[in-house]
């Protein structure tokens, strides 16, 4: 993990905070900013170095906003009703209905609440996957976002204190008196935000989930959301809420670092390309549907094979039909010389290709639609953009199953509460991000989402923990 | 041929390296033209290296925005990348080729070069003029002309703008053919013209919205562009100046120092005094700028050319100001120094990114409407 010379910590157990939000993402920072405007004082706790705060926030592009016409930043409409469809969609219903609801309505208030912090958007039309329509692109990236929203957070009073992991939280009854740091100090507050992501860079965790197949995971995130606060929530009695094993996960580039590889190590390729894995052997209709649309499935599919690895293969008029990848293919003039670099059968990959390349239709592909140019006699069949890999030099990415983010959390309530094994909710425990997504993505991902869940929530979850401290500041007076 | 150190040449390496890492990641499409021209290619040659690193204005957003920026392992740091990538292009392309040496320990180099211009004028009118002249107060028409020749006084500026020219023709040639940049016609010049008069690509956001560029920590501010602004405009009528003073001169008769409220002497005046606040302005901002954006590479270059920028308007708002007291001959010596110096320094200075960089956004303008 990422290290600076931070050799003295302010002592801030000294000050009773109003709220202590733990976890500086997007669904943190959205929190700490709503408490602030609402008069709380507020501490954010972030276990990460100032340059590399906002964990998997750090790492994203967009959100995904309702809208009901076009503004300067999204194109045309995209209706609540069809936001819900193709959330039901991808969930298969694994959802909990209401709280979607509530997070695809308050979706159309984010970009207008982020600009006015001084969040900068790309104008409408820009955006390179054409999402356009359904989503809004930060100007720079999430990095940018977060460098925004922590200008403004500063600005109104909030104390962000980097490089301070929280070890525990300390919960009675399903009231946090106390937040255990790193650094030995322990904190408190009338209400308590967590915002720290999920599990997805913990290995050990993923594993008993996914076996030890989870050894061979990347993580395409932050190391830092290990899960710590999570296991707390959970193990002071915190209902938790979706599968161990539902995840967001895509194929990457196998070089890509353990860690922190971002949206660079993608791969674009599969379409066009015949995927196999250790043994030389196909195992998935590489050309089901656009790759938008498939994309987020190939993780699972590598990690279902030997020692969780494949190789994509092409040849050089497959290669130029996708966007470059940041490492450089491996290349060579013939299928067995490729086949020796990636550390395949030269024998089996040669008879692999044969057999594909035999089972190819005739004629060039078109990639603008699908063009139902499939092999036949291939099992699996590969359904679309069918060309035999012919044209030397060829070119192969090996793939490894690389994870976003997890889904299992705790259960939340519509004010962001989160919810105790009996149902009601925790005195002064909050979610937002990550640790909640579950509640909304059961399974299945829309491009977007998480960022919006996060912002949705964050909003919530501020407004409701300033709002109970307020009122009982109220009832005290009286 | 090439004769910078090679173990120094490799930011083309650097450039293609992070290029590719960006190519794969575009996060930052919107805030320039660099990254639209990226996006444009697959491979990055020297030449779309160099043709890239002209296009950028070092301006910072993209480093606090960048995902992989250090202490991530991809390193990827593309303001002081690219700013390297430049120095090493004027180094490749300039002329007399043995001057690419100039651009190694340039900031170095022009502050000795315009020293030595600097002393040599005044150690020459002091020894050539005889003291009564020299200490002497001059009023009227002709004035600067009884301490130095009129031939003189502009005929040594006239010979180095010849070779001046000659260098930045040469340059331009270099630069143009080894990026492989195409002439788009009339509506890229205009274009490319526009961009180098607005400095839309300092406004950190390709859809015009101007909010700025990043100032000394990630939040946008305007600050560097209109001290360019009015550097780069003050500059102009400065030079608006000398050409009408010339006018004057030859067409009309009339010989310098003309008054106060003369076309010369108004135009010089204001725009010697928008060139000052500019250059100090430039200075003041490049100082509190991010030192991880900055590239040591370049920072020598950088002062010593807004330092003699600096210095030739301030001594010129000077002679102004002494121009009938007995100080006229020292500060005129000062100016010309500082004048002819400059002019000297011209192709082997800073001066060079404002060629290379409308060359580069000409070669923009035209790939933005092919594609
Ligand atoms: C490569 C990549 C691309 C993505 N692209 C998109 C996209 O374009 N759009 C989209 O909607 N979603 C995207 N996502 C998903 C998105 O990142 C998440 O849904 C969202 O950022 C979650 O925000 P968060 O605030 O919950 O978590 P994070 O942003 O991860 O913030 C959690 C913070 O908690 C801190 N933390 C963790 N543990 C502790 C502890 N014990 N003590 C103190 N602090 C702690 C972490 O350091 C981190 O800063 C992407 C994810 C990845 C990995
Ligand atoms: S500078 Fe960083 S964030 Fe921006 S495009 Fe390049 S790699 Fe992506
Ligand atoms: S002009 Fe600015 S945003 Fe564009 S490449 Fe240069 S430093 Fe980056």
């Amino acid at each position: 993990m990422y290290t600076e010379n931070k050799t003295s910590f302010p002592d801030l157990s000294e000050t009773a905070w109003d709220i202590i939000v733990i976890g500086a993402g997007n669904a943190g920072i959205c929190a700490a900013i709503t408490a602030a405007e609402a008069g709380c004082s507020v501490l954010v706790i972030e276990a990460a170095p100032k340059d590399m705060r906002g964990g998997n926030t750090r790492h994203t592009r967009n959100l995904r906003a309702m809208h009901d016409e076009p503004t300067d930043i999204l194109t045309d409409a995209y209706s609540f009703e069809e936001y819900f469809d193709d959330l039901m969609r991808v969930t298969k219903g694994v959802t909990n209905k209401e709280l979607a609801e509530l997070t695809l309505r308050k979706s159309s208030d984010l970009t207008g609440w982020l600009t006015d912090r001084g969040v900068r958007f790309q104008p409408a039309l820009s955006g390179t996957l054409n999402l356009g329509r359904t989503n809004a692109f930060f100007l720079g990236g999430g990095r940018a976002l977060l460098n925004s929203l922590c200008h403004h957070a500063e600005k109104i009073g909030i104390i962000i204190s980097y490089q301070t992991p929280v070890t525990e939280l300390i919960i009675e009854d399903g009231f946090c008196t106390a937040v255990k740091l790193e650094n030995g100090q322990s904190v408190s507050a009338k209400n308590v935000i967590t915002t720290a992501g999920g599990f997805e860079a913990n290995l050990d965790w993923l594993a008993e989930g996914w076996g030890d197949s989870a050894k061979n995971f990347l993580v395409r995130g932050t190391p830092y959301n290990k899960g710590i606060i999570l296991r707390s929530l959970l193990d002071g009695g915190a209902q938790s809420v979706g599968e161990l094993d539902q995840c967001h996960a895509v194929a990457i580039d196998a070089r890509a670092p353990k860690y922190d590889g971002g949206i660079a190590s993608r791969i674009d390729g599969v379409p066009f390309s015949m995927v196999v894995n250790k043994h030389a052997e196909r195992f998935y209709d590489e050309g089901e549907d656009f790759w938008p649309k498939r994309y987020a499935i190939w993780g699972r599919l590598v990690a279902g094979q030997p020692d969780q690895i494949a190789y994509s293969l092409l040849d050089s008029t497959g290669v130029d039909r996708f966007m470059p990848s940041v490492f450089t293919p491996i290349i060579d003039d013939t299928i067995e010389g490729l086949a020796d670099k990636l550390g395949l059968d030269p024998v089996a990959t040669r008879k692999a290709v044969d057999d594909f390349n035999a089972a190819c239709p005739d004629g060039p592909i078109d990639q603008s639609i699908l063009d139902n140019k499939a092999t036949s006699g291939l099992s699996p069949e590969k359904t679309n953009w069918a060309a035999p890999i012919a044209n030397p030099p060829f070119y192969g990415f090996p793939l490894r199953p690389g994870i976003t983010f997890t889904y299992m959390g705790v259960e939340v309530n519509d004010r962001a509460q989160i919810l105790m094994q009996d149902g009601k909710p925790m005195a002064n425990l909050f979610a937002s991000g990550e640790i909640m997504a579950g509640n909304i993505l059961g399974q299945g991902y829309l491009a977007g989402i998480g960022m919006t869940i996060g912002a949705v929530f964050g909003l919530i979850a501020g407004a409701e923990a300033a709002r109970t401290l307020n009122s009982t500041a109220q009832e005290n007076k009286q | 041929m090439r004769l910078i150190d090679i173990a120094e040449a490799d930011a083309h390496e650097e450039t293609r390296r992070i290029m590719q890492i960006c190519n794969a990641c575009r996060y930052c499409e919107g805030f320039c033209a660099v990254f639209p021209a990226m996006e444009r290619r697959r491979t990055f040659t020297e030449g779309d290296t160099a043709y890239l690193a002209n296009l950028c204005h070092n301006c910072g957003a993209c480093y606090h925005a960048c995902q992989y920026a250090p202490p991530h392992e991809f390193g990827v740091n593309v303001p002081q990348t690219l700013s390297e990538r430049r120095v090493e292009t004027y180094a490749d392309y300039a002329w007399p080729p043995v001057m690419s040496q100039a651009f190694q320990k340039n900031g170095f180099l022009t502050t000795l070069i315009v020293s030595l211009v600097l002393g040599l004028c005044v150690a020459g009118m002091l020894i050539l003029i005889s003291p009564h002249l020299f200490w002497g107060i001059h009023l009227g028409e002709g004035a600067f002309y009884t301490l130095v020749p009129h031939t003189v006084m502009a005929g040594i500026p006239l010979i180095i703008s010849a070779f001046v020219l000659v260098s930045f023709v040469m340059g331009w040639r270099g630069y143009w053919h080894h990026t492989g940049a195409k002439w788009g016609g009339m509506a890229s010049l205009l274009d490319a013209m526009s961009a180098s008069a607005n400095l839309r690509n300092l406004g950190g956001n390709n859809a015009g919205t101007n909010e700025g560029c990043p100032g000394p920590d990630d939040r946008p501010a305007n600050a560097r562009k209109y001290y360019h602004h009015l550097t780069f405009y003050g500059f102009m009528l400065c030079f608006a100046s000398t050409s009408t003073g010339t006018i004057y001169h030859y067409l009309l008769g009339r010989e310098a120092p003309y008054g106060y409220f003369s076309l010369p002497v108004l135009l010089g005046t204001v725009g010697g005094v928008i060139l000052c606040i500019g250059t100090a302005g430039l200075w003041y901002e490049k100082q509190r700028m991010d030192e991880r954006v900055k590239s040591l590479k370049t920072l020598g270059m950088d002062y010593a050319f807004i330092g003699i920028l600096f210095a030739v308007s301030f001594t010129g708002l000077l002679l102004l100001g002494v121009r009938e007291t007995s100080f006229m001959g020292l500060t005129l010596a000062i100016h010309l120094g500082f004048v002819y110096g400059f002019f000297l320094i011209l192709p082997f200075s800073k001066f060079v990114h404002g060629i290379y960089r409308f060359a580069a956004l000409l070669a923009d303008a035209n790939e933005r409407k092919q594609s």
